[in-house]
């Protein structure tokens, strides 16, 4: 499985006028892996993964996602793509039922296969009785993990996870963990964001933004030994605090 | 003396109240103490906030901020509490200068007169104290809300999950803030999801579906912890917590960043353990005791 590249950047770099959100970032993201994305507010993640999800066009550089070009083929990787992100995930003013259908029939899957496969993960989730409720109804740790099943329900070959346990529970935390690595398993890339350190430390490989650039890109042992430190957590306090710029 | 007593107090929601937000939740905060209310979204912790402050009405028990009733002497609490709610509430169509004056003057005050307090927080903003605030970024609103929230020099400060969504470096600057303040003898109430942030409080009250499962210093919490805890890692980290969690003499197994925490039972034996993950195919396994972490109490406390 490793080796093979399923996201490649080389240079990637986004201007808003005088401002270089993103400067010249390259790296490449294997299949199946699990790769943590960090940085400090402001540090260009987002306008990143925008551009990675084929939402914003790149000033310059090169990068392509399952093979496809992020300037001339974005219709075809958010095909094949998944997101998730806290703040947008699912509608809370449908149920459960509805949004998996929602979801479904967006990314072009058969009636068949939604029926089928919407009975499979309710089980799963154990979210049986919970199937005609209202999402907004549900917890937030259920809903978390509903809307992480609904991202992967058309099997992409990549996922985008936007911050998805802030402010989750402990347990149910753990639980969405439990969901990613098995989803990595199957085949399924995991591009994520976080601000928990102890989740940086269960990503196979992690990069960190500083001011737009990728200053650190490894596997969370390496980067300790590398800074001479014990935890992920003193690797980005040392990194971030050498940013010049003003989250502004 | 107490700067906040809490007795019984409980809120409920919905057209049946079936919704029960807080529940009968008792407790005390010393004058000068910062205490942390500790738990994740949906625990209950901003509703508490918002009867403490005197912007929502217990159904039942009462509290008492600064020797004032929550409810018969509410006028008496909103002159003497700051509060920063979890929601940026500031106007956004006002500028950062504009903001600050605009709060001094509404508790009767001035900037001028409390400026000392504010000073630390604010010099970091004043470059830009002609921007409105609906155009500050994440970090500079926390600021100017924290300095809006102590402009006229509150007894007790309440702060609801200021560090929510902001990362680690930004927290740590924030936590210097509060102590700080707390330095000045203010009393500060706050709450955050993140369980790392307890160790930074006097006392904490872990929170859970409207009940605190547990309150006491970081120190006392921990010590609760009743079970030996290892950790224990390898070189396939999936399938070794599969293994733990069907280990014999583990209650308990659940990923913590580099390590498995593993919850033991009495007289298991780490030789036993080590030999057992040999068996199963584990390459390079360590296993060491280790000190439970409030995140560790929070999840035992959560199954109880």
């Amino acid at each position: 499985m490793i080796n093979d590249i399923i996201i490649s950047a080389k240079g990637l770099t986004k201007k808003f006028n005088d401002f270089i959100a993103v400067d010249h970032i390259s790296f490449d993201v294997y299949k199946g892996e699990i790769f943590g994305f960090l940085g400090a507010n402001g540090a260009g993640k987002t306008t990143a993964i925008r551009m990675l999800c084929g939402l914003s066009l790149p000033s310059a550089g090169k990068a392509s996602v399952a093979g496809f070009d992020v300037y001339k083929q974005t219709e075809n990787i958010k095909k094949t793509i998944g997101y998730m992100s806290q703040k947008f995930s699912l509608y809370e003013d449908l149920t459960v039922k509805e949004n998996i259908r929602f979801y479904g029939g967006i990314y072009g899957k058969s009636n068949q296969f939604i029926k089928e496969k919407t009975g499979w993960l309710l089980q799963r989730l154990h979210l049986e009785n919970e199937a005609d409720k209202l999402v907004g109804s549900l917890p937030l740790g259920w809903k978390q993990k509903l809307a992480f099943s609904v991202a992967v329900f058309h099997e992409p070959r990549i996922v985008f996870l936007d911050e998805p346990t802030g402010g989750v529970d402990p347990v149910t935390r753990r639980e969405f963990w439990n969901l990613i690595y098995e989803a990595a398993e199957s085949g399924i890339t995991i591009f994520i964001t976080t601000h928990y350190m102890d989740e940086a430390e269960y990503c196979n490989r992690v990069s960190i933004m500083v001011d737009g650039r990728i200053d650190a890109l490894d596997s969370p042992a390496a980067l300790k030994q590398q800074y001479a430190v014990d935890s992920m957590d003193k690797v980005f306090l040392h990194l971030a605090r050498t940013a010049q710029r003003v989250d502004s | 003396m107490n700067a906040v007593v809490v007795h019984n107090l409980s809120k409920n929601y919905g057209k049946k109240n079936e919704i029960k937000a807080v529940k009968e939740i008792s407790f005390e905060v010393s004058t000068g103490e910062l205490f942390g209310v500790i738990g994740p979204d949906g625990a209950g912790k901003s509703t508490l906030f918002r009867m403490l402050t005197t912007l929502l009405l217990p159904d039942n028990g009462s509290a008492s901020v600064d020797g004032s009733d929550i409810v018969k002497d509410f006028k008496a609490i909103r002159n003497k509490v700051g509060y920063m709610p979890g929601r940026f509430s500031l106007y956004q169509d006002l500028s950062v200068e504009e903001n600050l004056n605009f709060f001094a003057t509404i508790f009767n005050t001035t900037v001028k007169k409390n400026y000392d307090l504010i000073k630390d927080i604010y010099v970091q903003i004043e470059p830009f104290k002609k921007r409105k605030a609906g155009k500050l970024s994440g970090g500079m609103k926390q600021k100017l809300a924290l300095s809006c929230a102590l402009i006229h020099r509150p007894v007790v400060l309440f702060l609801d999950e200021p560090t929510t969504g902001v990362d680690a470096v930004s927290r740590k600057e924030f936590w210097e803030m509060l102590m700080k303040l707390k330095s000045q003898g203010i009393t500060i109430l706050v709450s955050t999801p993140y369980m790392d942030e307890a160790g930074l409080c006097d006392r904490i009250g872990l929170m859970q579906n409207g009940k605190l499962l547990s309150v006491g210093t970081p120190k006392e919490i921990t010590a609760s912890f009743s079970q030996t805890l290892l950790e224990v890692k390898s070189e396939n980290m999936y399938a070794l917590l599969q293994q733990l969690i069907a280990y014999d003499s583990i209650m308990e197994a659940y990923s913590f960043g580099e390590y498995h925490h593993a919850v033991m039972k009495e007289n298991f034996s780490i030789e036993k353990l080590q030999q057992y993950l040999e068996e199963k195919g584990n390459k390079n396994v360590v296993i060491k005791n280790t000190v439970p972490t409030i995140e560790d109490c929070f999840m035992q406390l959560m199954k109880k």
